[in-house]
This record gives C-alpha cells, sequence and structure tokens, in this order.
C-alpha cells in the first residue's frame, strides 16, 4: 500500500538512449504543509553530463505552492548551468503556472545596501546625516521668520479660531500632567534640600530652594518636556499625515503658504501657552515644598510662606517666564519641523513623531545651557 | 496673448530624484479647451510630470509654460498668479482634514477674494451641489467615502473658477458607475465653462472616452513614445501604446527590448 500521506521524490536517468537526460519523479502528497524536502538535495546531481531534465509525476497525488516553488527552484538552478528544462511531465495546472510566474523576468533593481554597517561607517552616516539636515533646518527657519514678518505687517493669514483650538488642547489639557510631575520634583527638591540644610540647622532655607528651583529652572525644563513629549509629537504627526494626504501640496498649488495657515499658528500658541505653564508647575512645586516642610520638617506655614516671598522677586519669574517662551518656540520649531520633513507613508509619520521629541529635549537643553550662563553673566 | 500661443506648453522637461531619471526630454502642447489625457503604465512617472506641471517639483531641466509664461523661471508673484489659474484634484482628495467641506471650498475663495461671507457662503453651496454634495457642508472628510472625497475635491479645485484643472488619477478607487458620473462633470465642465483640462489616469474607460489629446509615458525609455487623439493612438500608435489601450489584448505584444529602448 503506498502512503498518501507521504511525499516521494526520485531521481533517475531517462530510459532508452538519452543518457545526458535526468528525470525528476514526483509521487504522493507536495503540499506545503509537509516537511518538503530542500531543492537544494538534487542540485549536486545537475553535474555537467546533464543537458536536460523532464519530470514525471503520474504518482502525484496532490500538489500545491509546495510542488511549485520546488520546481521553480529547480528551473533556476537548471538556467544557470545552461540545463534545458521540460516541464511537460507535470500536471497542466502546475506547468501553466510556473509558466506565469517565469513570463516576467526577474528585476534588476539597484543594489539597496544591506547587512549591519560597522560602528565607524554607523557614525560617520550619521554625521553626514546631521550635517546634510541643517541646511533644510535653516530654510525652514527662515520660512518661519518670515512668515512671522508677514504676520506683523498683518499680511499672513491663519483662522484664530485654529490658533484658539492649539491653545486650548495645549494648555488646560496639559495641566492634569504638569500637576502631577511639578508636585512630585518640588516633593524631591523639598527633601533634597532638607537632608542637606539640616547639617547646618537652616532647614528654613528649603522654601528658598524650592521657589527659586521651580519657578527659575526646573518648573520650565519640565514643562518644556512634558509638551515636547505631548505637544511636540502631536504636531509632527498632524503635519506628517498632512503630508502622507497631499494636504500641504493641496496648500502649495493654491499658492496659500502652509507656514502661515498650519506652523505659525502652532508656533505662536506653544509660546504662549509654555510660560504659562511654567508658572503653573512654578506654583505646584511650591505648594508640595510647603506640604513637605509643614508637615515632616515642622516648618510654620506661616514661616515658609513669609520666605518664599523674600526669596522670589520679579526677577525669578521673569527667567523663568523666558525660559518657557524659548522652550516653547523650540518645542513648536522642531515638531513642525520634522511634520513638513514627513516622508509619504506610515512608517515616516512615527519616525517624524519620534525626531520630533528628541530634536525639541536637545534644543530645549542646549537653549536651557546657554541661557542659564547667559543670565549669571548678566547677574540676573 | 495672441491666439496662437498654446494654454500650456512642455518644452523639453525633464525630472529625476537624485540620479534616477523618471521622464525625459517631453515635448507637449495643450490647447485650451483640451481633455489632454497623460497615460502610462504603473510607475512610469506621470504624478511626477503632474507636479512639476503644478508647481511642486522643480524638473531637471526644460521648461513648462503657461500661456508663453515660463513657470520655473518666473518671479515668485509671478508663480502665484499662474497658480492661481491652476486647479488641482489630488489623487485621494488632499481634503483638510481639520476643516469641514464647506470650510475646504470656502479656504480658496476667502483667501484670493473679497467677498462678503454671505456670497462665499453661496458659491460653497452651488460648487457642491454641481459635484452631487448638496447638504453634506458640515461633514468632516474622515465621515466620507472615497468618491464623495474626489468630489469634494473637485469641489475645491473649482473653487475660483480655474482655466486649468489639474486631475491626478479621476477614477481610481471608484465603481464604475461612479467613474463615469466623475467622467461626465468633468466633459460637462470643458463644455460649459471652456475649462481646460489635464487628466493624469490609466484608467482605459476615461482615457477613450473623454481625451481628445493625450501623451504616453514609457517607463522603459523613460520618455513619451505618442502624443496625439487617444483614438488615433489606438489605432496606428507606436505597438507598446496600443498594446496598453488595448490591455494587452492586440496580436503582436511588443517585446521589453524593442526599438524604443535604443532610440
Amino acid at each position: 500500500m503506498r502512503d498518501q500521506a507521504a511525499w516521494q521524490l526520485d531521481v533517475r536517468p531517462a530510459v532508452g538512449g538519452d543518457a545526458d537526460t535526468l528525470v525528476i519523479v514526483f509521487g504522493g502528497r507536495w503540499r506545503i504543509d509537509q516537511s518538503l524536502p530542500a531543492p537544494d538535495t538534487l542540485k549536486d546531481r545537475l553535474d555537467a553530463s546533464v543537458r536536460r531534465v523532464r519530470f514525471d509525476a503520474n504518482e502525484l497525488a496532490d500538489w500545491d505552492s509546495g510542488l511549485l516553488s520546488f520546481v521553480s527552484e529547480i528551473s533556476k538552478s537548471c538556467a544557470d548551468r545552461g540545463i534545458a528544462v521540460d516541464g511537460s511531465g507535470l500536471p497542466p495546472g502546475a506547468l501553466r503556472l510556473l509558466t506565469m510566474a517565469q513570463a516576467v523576468p526577474e528585476q534588476k533593481l539597484a543594489e539597496r545596501d544591506k547587512g549591519p554597517q560597522g560602528s565607524f561607517a554607523q557614525v560617520g552616516t550619521a554625521t553626514l546625516e546631521f550635517f546634510r539636515g541643517l541646511p533644510q533646518m535653516l530654510d525652514f527657519l527662515g520660512e518661519v521668520a518670515l512668515s512671522l514678518l508677514r504676520l506683523l505687517s498683518g499680511r499672513a493669514g491663519f483662522r484664530a479660531r485654529d490658533l484658539w483650538l492649539e491653545i486650548e488642547e495645549i494648555g488646560p489639557r496639559a495641566l492634569p500632567i504638569v500637576s502631577v510631575i511639578s508636585f512630585l520634583v518640588g516633593l524631591i527638591l523639598a527633601y533634597l534640600g532638607a537632608d542637606q540644610l539640616k547639617l547646618v540647622g537652616a532647614q528654613i532655607f528649603i522654601a528658598d530652594l524650592v521657589a527659586i528651583g521651580m519657578v527659575r529652572e526646573i518648573g520650565a525644563l519640565m514643562t518644556g518636556v512634558i509638551i515636547a513629549g505631548r505637544t511636540g509629537a502631536a504636531f509632527a504627526a498632524q503635519l506628517g499625515t498632512m503630508q502622507v494626504n497631499e494636504e500641504i501640496d493641496a496648500f502649495k498649488t493654491l499658492g496659500i503658504s502652509a507656514i502661515d495657515f498650519l506652523v505659525l499658528p502652532r508656533i505662536l500658541a506653544l509660546m504662549l501657552m509654555v510660560p504659562l505653564l511654567t508658572l503653573y508647575s512654578g506654583f505646584i512645586g511650591m505648594l508640595a515644598g510647603l506640604l513637605v516642610s509643614a508637615t515632616i520638617f515642622d516648618i510654620g506655614v506661616f514661616e515658609y510662606y513669609t520666605e518664599t516671598l523674600r526669596a522670589l522677586d520679579f526677577r525669578q519669574f521673569a527667567v523663568g517666564l523666558s525660559k518657557g517662551a524659548v522652550y516653547g518656540a523650540m518645542i513648536a520649531f522642531s515638531g513642525c519641523l520634522r511634520g513638513m520633513q514627513c516622508g509619504r507613508s506610515a512608517e515616516a509619520v512615527g519616525h517624524a513623531a519620534t525626531s520630533a521629541v528628541v530634536t525639541a529635549i536637545l534644543l530645549i537643553t542646549i537653549s536651557a545651557s546657554i541661557m542659564t550662563i547667559v543670565y549669571y553673566q548678566l547677574g540676573i | 496673448m495672441t491666439a496662437t500661443t498654446p494654454h500650456i506648453e512642455v518644452r523639453g522637461l525633464s525630472m529625476a530624484y537624485g540620479e534616477h531619471i523618471v521622464q525625459r526630454d517631453l515635448d507637449f502642447v495643450v490647447n485650451k479647451g483640451d481633455i489632454f489625457v497623460v497615460m502610462g503604465g504603473n510607475g512610469c512617472g506621470k504624478t511626477t510630470l503632474m507636479r512639476a506641471l503644478v508647481g511642486l517639483q522643480r524638473p531637471t531641466a526644460g521648461s513648462v509654460l503657461y500661456s508663453g509664461e515660463d513657470f520655473w523661471n518666473a518671479e515668485p508673484e509671478v508663480q502665484q498668479r499662474l497658480k492661481r489659474r491652476l486647479g488641482i484634484l489630488f489623487q485621494g482628495g488632499a481634503l483638510w482634514s481639520s476643516l469641514t467641506l464647506a470650510e475646504n471650498v470656502a479656504l480658496p475663495i476667502a483667501e484670493f477674494t473679497r467677498l462678503p461671507a454671505a456670497r462665499v457662503d453661496e458659491i460653497v453651496a452651488f460648487k457642491l451641489a454641481l459635484v452631487g454634495l448638496a447638504g453634506c457642508e458640515d461633514l468632516y472628510p474622515a465621515e466620507l467615502s472615497g468618491g464623495m472625497k474626489k468630489r469634494a475635491g473637485l469641489a475645491r479645485a473649482m473653487a475660483l473658477d480655474p482655466d486649468i484643472l489639474v486631475i491626478d488619477e479621476p477614477s481610481s478607487g471608484l465603481d464604475p458607475l461612479t467613474a463615469r458620473r466623475l467622467d461626465e462633470l468633468i466633459m460637462e465642465l470643458r463644455e460649459s465653462l471652456g475649462t481646460t483640462i489635464v487628466v493624469v489616469t490609466h484608467e482605459l474607460a476615461s482615457i477613450l472616452s473623454i481625451g481628445n489629446n493625450s501623451i504616453f509615458l514609457d517607463s522603459e525609455s523613460h520618455t513619451m513614445i505618442a502624443t496625439g487623439h487617444p483614438q488615433d493612438a489606438l489605432k496606428n500608435g507606436h505597438p507598446k501604446v496600443r498594446h496598453f489601450l488595448t490591455r494587452g489584448g492586440d496580436v503582436s505584444p511588443p517585446r521589453r527590448n524593442d526599438s524604443s529602448e535604443t532610440a
């Protein structure tokens, strides 16, 4: 009895005088759900003595792509070795499909870079990539500056409603997350200060530390990082999707500046809202400091309050607000830049969003350092 | 502007992405009131040609002249003026997703005219009615089917009554009846408004029924291999063009390496 569940493969020389003809005999079931033999097992049989290959499928019970891919690979090997293939012994359906598969020759596409690069090559590529990106960045910066000038001279048009929508999305909706982060950072700051100030018995200065730290530096920095992740990524994804849908092209062909219409309201909204959120973040941080001082370190609420008032003056607020505005501009710039540079695929949109956050945080950190040094030198 | 100046004239136009040449040495003329079909197989550069025509992608060589004015060598102000003569329907409609249909159509009108809001609303309502979308003013693009998006895109492209309407793949993704209604609408625009229409398509039914002038872009030789009325191209054009226009049903399919490859 023949086992119908198994495949059979046999290779024999042709019967009769054709000594240079090899016959490949298929039998049983040739389906992909079975563990079929690899075509390579036959390759060493296709030596120089073979001039022709025929197939015999009389014993074949059942077949699907398993058989087709096997025969297709054999045919390719034969073509490479200059061996003629006679498919007439195959089932008619299989032969027709194989003929179709071979009708269009394999396309010679430009070689793509494959495989991992060495670490030196990677560093080189990344560096080149960065410098290639610089002109685009400056170009975009220039366009935004021109657009701002047009706005100031009353010639740039975007709809006031768009600005309000952005403001609502950026500001009020970010309050919960800004509250949580600022509160926790204020708390950490208070504990950290308490520990050190205890050594000199000056725990009341926790109030100074928290107030100046939050209002001057950390409030803006935390808000900047939160908004970069929240809004910068959203900007890049929104503009990137518009790029994919040809919506940006539709603006261009109408001669309406996409910068005026899409980028400007976003930049203005962020430059307005990040300073306000910074202010809010500072207050929440100080509230956390007060709570810790009063409950853990036995500092009176009123004491803490007067010490905070003594520590803060207008300059601290001005520094914090100016930093917030600059961070807002950096986030909007990165988000919109990466969105406008976006390619035309879903993957590109994801990449744009990631890249927007990375660029924004990088720019925030750089500008934070520069501003801190400059303010210190100016004695502000 | 004399009567002999063609509406659109393309001279020696070449387009490339980096090293990869898409199409080169394109020369053709589109006259006023033509329905000009840009045809060719997938990936032959039809859409790239469209982008060069409408000012989205600078060609590597050659020029595009609108009534004798060279678009790519013109001052930005002139380019703006020329762009305003064009209405473009993108493949997916390209409606602005944050705006309703009415706002989509109204935006170009509000941007470039000083009409009072009530007049703008009337024009918007009429344009939407023309494409069969009356009453859909307050829908957002995401709420529309593919066919509705295309029709809405057409309404927006016609918002400023352009001289020239450029349409990328009007019938792709539409069922045959919807596609035909869109074709009829395009014909009607030409008849009643005298709009010149450039259609980028590979839809045979559209090519043969609405086109009165055409070019065929070949993806192997990277240039145009036929020009003229699509029906003429079908009867006595280049074998490849006949092969294309008959869905490969003619007797002698052209070989991959025929004369045009070496020409």
